[in-house]
């Protein structure tokens, strides 16, 4: 470090070897303070803050412990003060004491834990802090009436530890694993101890006892009783819970032979010893529940490790325009800050809860609370994530991050679901009910043959049967199976709804196409304007296209970029026709012929988006966007499963899209969007299940309609909850093996169910001729899963290998 | 035999403590974090030594 220090003499350093004495990225531009180089002002406030609290030992603990610091502003956690929000987040509140915990994902070192720990110096008000390294949470109490909960937040904030604050119950639930992880160690613990001193007491039976001490044997067999009590009521209870649950709502799930079997194996065990038969099984059963509950911990760390939790790669990334200087980019949500400013467009949703700029807006908030009535929002009123603006177009600061599965969350809402169910979902409830009555029968008979052929083994076989038969690894199947697709599709940037999708998918013989911004590209478009119109018009023309997020809207827009500062009132769009509004007064039209009021025939060979001004037709863009690349092969390679191509355009294109896709599919033009509607349900009623690809706008009632919805995207992500997927445009030449994938999916589910109905058959038939005891039986059963999981997981990456980096790379 | 009783019974008595030694300190979070508590004792209290220290380790890089 010391050669770091400007005045060691060691001046042949470039600037990018100076690491920043903060954080350790390679300094752009140095700042000194003290000796020490910083990369930015962040950093330097963070030390100057540090330093001026002697609390410089950080530096000390770790090199370069910190994190880069983004900017925040004094309101980004001012909503933490708000009460309803506050009893969410806080552990404990009182007048003078509150606790409250925050997640930090930035603890990653010693330093960390230290600076953490300290924060009572850096503010009176803060009574102890507690890090916990492993959960990377902060544990802090403190005074209210010294310091309020938005000053801690901005506080750890300023010296590079922004929490994480979640208001779903996402933190909750992870809370809620570990205290079921550690539930079920304790029921290891008791089921494990009262096994070994089971066995401990049965060793003269094992060994053969001298008759002359019967009555020790005695004394032994209580104990063994008094020891399996406890497993019997505390270290077995998920299956007892969950039999008894399915009994009371007259059903019959996969635990309840195992509950019987355990149940019969205790009560004969007893009996045994109460009637002085004989020595009793229960070092079986002990034994049984503790190979069951070892079984299961390690059925949970492995489906951990496997978890396909929808991480961030599954989710499509929604983006959203951010103010950057004098212009307006596009921004994923995710990486969206407090603070930043945000423009949204008409009809699209509002990415994050942000505080509105301009005076009003209509705020449609259908897909969080099914009310469809537009809300009014007033000038530095909240809107909430999740809505979806009416009108024209706002610009919001951001309140409050944004999460994904948030917006997944409301993708997932019961007014878009499909009303057909899972086929497979089905299919396995009906099959384990049946199951579950077969087993029992296969164990009545076998109990009754092993009654007459050798009564002492009759417990143990049934017993065995009972638990060896559990068809656990069949239920996991299709979702481990889906649940690892649906992050493979992520990958390649084709974002799905649900697990439910890919199986519609697998099932499509029908695709439909729109065009504007699906075969076609949403940019680098060939605009010739024929018509006159003075600087002062294509301003407002450019200023009225930029409220749409139309592809022929946002490709004008981009292409006329003259005229700032207009603002349009009355802002409408209806969708498959124009948009219009009030621009100085004038009444400003952009759209179809019919729609801007011209009516003289007309042909043109592209797309064209007429202009009418005060009520005056001044002239036409004629667009023409090239086509997306390696269409032409995907089509060929789909063949006669892409039957139609849709478009609300006029015929301009006709012939360039005659020579692009195969002569059997069908070219339509000028379809509005309620015909797109009608003619998907028509190829629905001829029994085909039909995929849609459209720009999720125009479309989205066609969407909906369609078996699979996908809407096409290239920069901003249009939040259209009707559909099913969200597909990145330049991977609309890869359908075919998206669609091949999700076939060979349905083979995976086949496979896996074959694969644990051949397991169980043989281990069945072990049990049945009474080669499988009982503890082994407990050991085969959770293993059984673990072998499907694994299989499917490797499968699915196998088969992604195979059907998609040959072409999509 | 008597004496086997005997034996048998205080075994099962110390075991049974033990098991509930176990199941109180799972339950009152002692494996909840096994790192953070390994390094908080290594932090110095008092500022002098602090300071000292601090010097140690500039000295030596």
């Amino acid at each position: 470090m010391a050669t770091l220090y400007p005045d060691s003499g060691n001046q042949t350093l470039t600037e990018q070897d100076v690491k920043c004495y903060h954080c350790g990225e390679p300094c752009d531009e140095l700042l000194w303070q003290d000796d020490k180089p910083f990369c930015c002002y962040g950093c330097k406030t963070v030390y100057e803050i540090l330093s001026a609290n002697d609390l410089c030992e950080y530096y000390d603990l770790e090199k370069n412990p910190g994190t880069t610091l983004r900017h925040v502003s004094d309101e980004a956690y001012v909503y933490l003060d708000d009460p309803q929000i506050r009893k969410k987040i806080l552990g404990f509140d009182s007048d003078t004491f509150a606790r409250v915990q925050f997640y930090i994902p930035a603890i990653h070192c010693v330093s960390c834990i230290w600076l953490l720990e300290n924060l009572q110096n850096l503010n009176a008000g803060i009574l102890r802090s507690e890090v916990n390294f492993v959960q990377k949470t902060a544990t802090i109490d403190f005074n209210p009436t010294h310091i309020r909960l938005s000053e801690i937040a901005r506080l750890i904030t300023s010296v590079g530890y922004a929490p994480k604050i979640n208001l779903d119950a996402e933190t909750g639930k992870m809370t809620q694993r570990a205290s079921y992880d550690k539930s079920l160690v304790l029921k290891l613990t008791v089921a494990g101890f009262c096994f070994g001193n089971v066995m401990l007491f049965s060793f003269p039976e094992y060994l053969g006892l001298d008759p002359s001490e019967g009555q020790l044997a005695q004394i032994f067999s209580w104990l063994n009783i008094l020891l399996s009590i406890p497993v019997l009521l505390y270290s077995d209870s998920y299956y007892m819970v969950s039999a008894w649950k399915s009994y009371k709502q007259r059903q019959i799930n996969i635990d309840v032979p195992i509950a019987v079997g355990l149940i019969a194996l205790f009560g004969r065990s007893v009996w045994d010893i109460v009637t002085g038969y004989g020595p009793g099984y229960l070092d079986s059963f002990t034994g049984l529940v503790f190979f069951l509950l070892i079984g299961r911990w390690f059925q949970n760390k492995t489906y951990e490790s496997l978890a396909f939790d929808r991480d961030f790669k599954s989710y499509f990334p929604l983006a959203v325009l951010r103010k950057a200087k004098n212009d307006w980019e596009p921004v994923v949500v995710y990486n969206l800050e407090k603070g930043d400013q945000i423009k949204v467009r008409n009809m699209e949703i509002i990415p994050a809860d942000s505080l509105l700029l301009d005076n009003e807006a209509f705020i449609d908030y259908s897909f969080v609370t099914g009310e469809s009535k537009p809300v009014l929002v007033k000038k530095g009123e909240l809107v909430y994530a999740g809505g979806k603006l009416i009108g024209q177009p706002i610009t919001l600061v951001i309140e409050n991050r944004t999460s994904q599965s948030h917006l997944t969350s409301l993708w997932n809402n019961q007014v878009f679901q499909k009303p057909e169910e899972s086929r497979y979902k089905r299919l396995i409830d009906k099959a384990a009910k049946r199951f579950t009555w077969v087993i029992l029968g296969i164990t009545a008979v076998s109990g009754v043959y092993w009654y007459m052929a050798n009564p002492s083994q009759v417990w143990l076989i049934i017993t065995s049967i009972l638990i060896v038969a559990c068809p656990c690894a069949l239920a996991l199947t299709a979702p481990f199976t889906y649940g690892n697709m649906l992050r493979v599709f992520g990958k390649n940037n084709l974002y799905l709804k649900n697990a439910d999708v890919i199986e519609r998918m697998a099932a499509v013989n029908a695709v439909v196409f729109d065009k504007t911004g699906t075969v076609t590209h949403g940019h680098d478009p060939e605009i010739i304007f024929t018509g006159e119109l003075s600087d002062e018009e294509k301003g407002w023309v450019h200023t009225l296209t930029g409220y749409s997020t139309h592809p022929l809207s946002k490709l004008i827009h981009k292409y006329l970029h003259i005229g700032q500062g207009n603002v349009v009132e009355e802002f409408k769009e209806i969708p498959g026709k124009g948009i219009e509004g009030f621009v100085s007064g004038i009444r400003v039209r952009v759209g179809s012929a019919r729609f801007t009021g011209f009516h003289e025939r007309f042909e043109d060979l592209s797309s064209t988006v007429f202009v009418a001004i005060a009520e005056e037709v001044r002239g036409y863009f004629s667009v023409r966007t090239a086509v997306r690349k390696n269409i032409q092969e995907m089509l060929g390679r789909l063949g006669d499963r892409c039957v139609a191509m849709l478009s609300g355009d006029s015929k301009a294109d006709y012939v360039q899209m005659s020579t692009l896709f195969q002569p059997a599919t069908q070219l339509l033009f000028n379809q509005s969007p309620h015909d797109k509607l009608h003619y998907i349900s028509n190829l629905q009623h001829q029994h085909k299940q039909v995929m849609m690809l459209g720009d999720g706008l125009n479309d989205s009632g066609a969407l909906k309609q369609a078996d699979v919805g996908i809407a096409v995207t290239d920069d901003t992500g249009v939040f259209t909850p009707a559909c099913d997927g969200i597909l990145q445009g330049d991977r609309v030449s890869g359908l075919d093996k998206f669609l091949s994938l999700a076939k060979s999916a349905t083979g995976i589910v086949k496979a896996g169910f074959v694969l644990s109905f051949t397991y169980n058959a043989i281990a069945l038939s072990f049990a049945v001729t009474g080669h499988l005891t009982p503890l082994v039986a407990a050991i085969l059963m959770p293993l059984s899963s673990i072998c499907v999981v694994v299989f499917t997981t490797v499968a699915v990456n196998i088969a992604a290998k195979r059907h998609l980096t040959k072409q999509l790379a | 035999m008597s004496i086997i009783v005997l034996l048998i019974s205080i075994s099962l008595t110390i075991a049974i403590i033990f098991l509930l030694i176990f199941y109180w300190s799972m339950k009152s979070g002692q494996y909840d974090d096994t790192y953070t508590p390994s390094i908080r004792m290594l932090f110095e209290d008092k500022k002098k030594e602090k300071k000292s220290s601090a010097e140690k380790k500039k000295h030596s890089t």
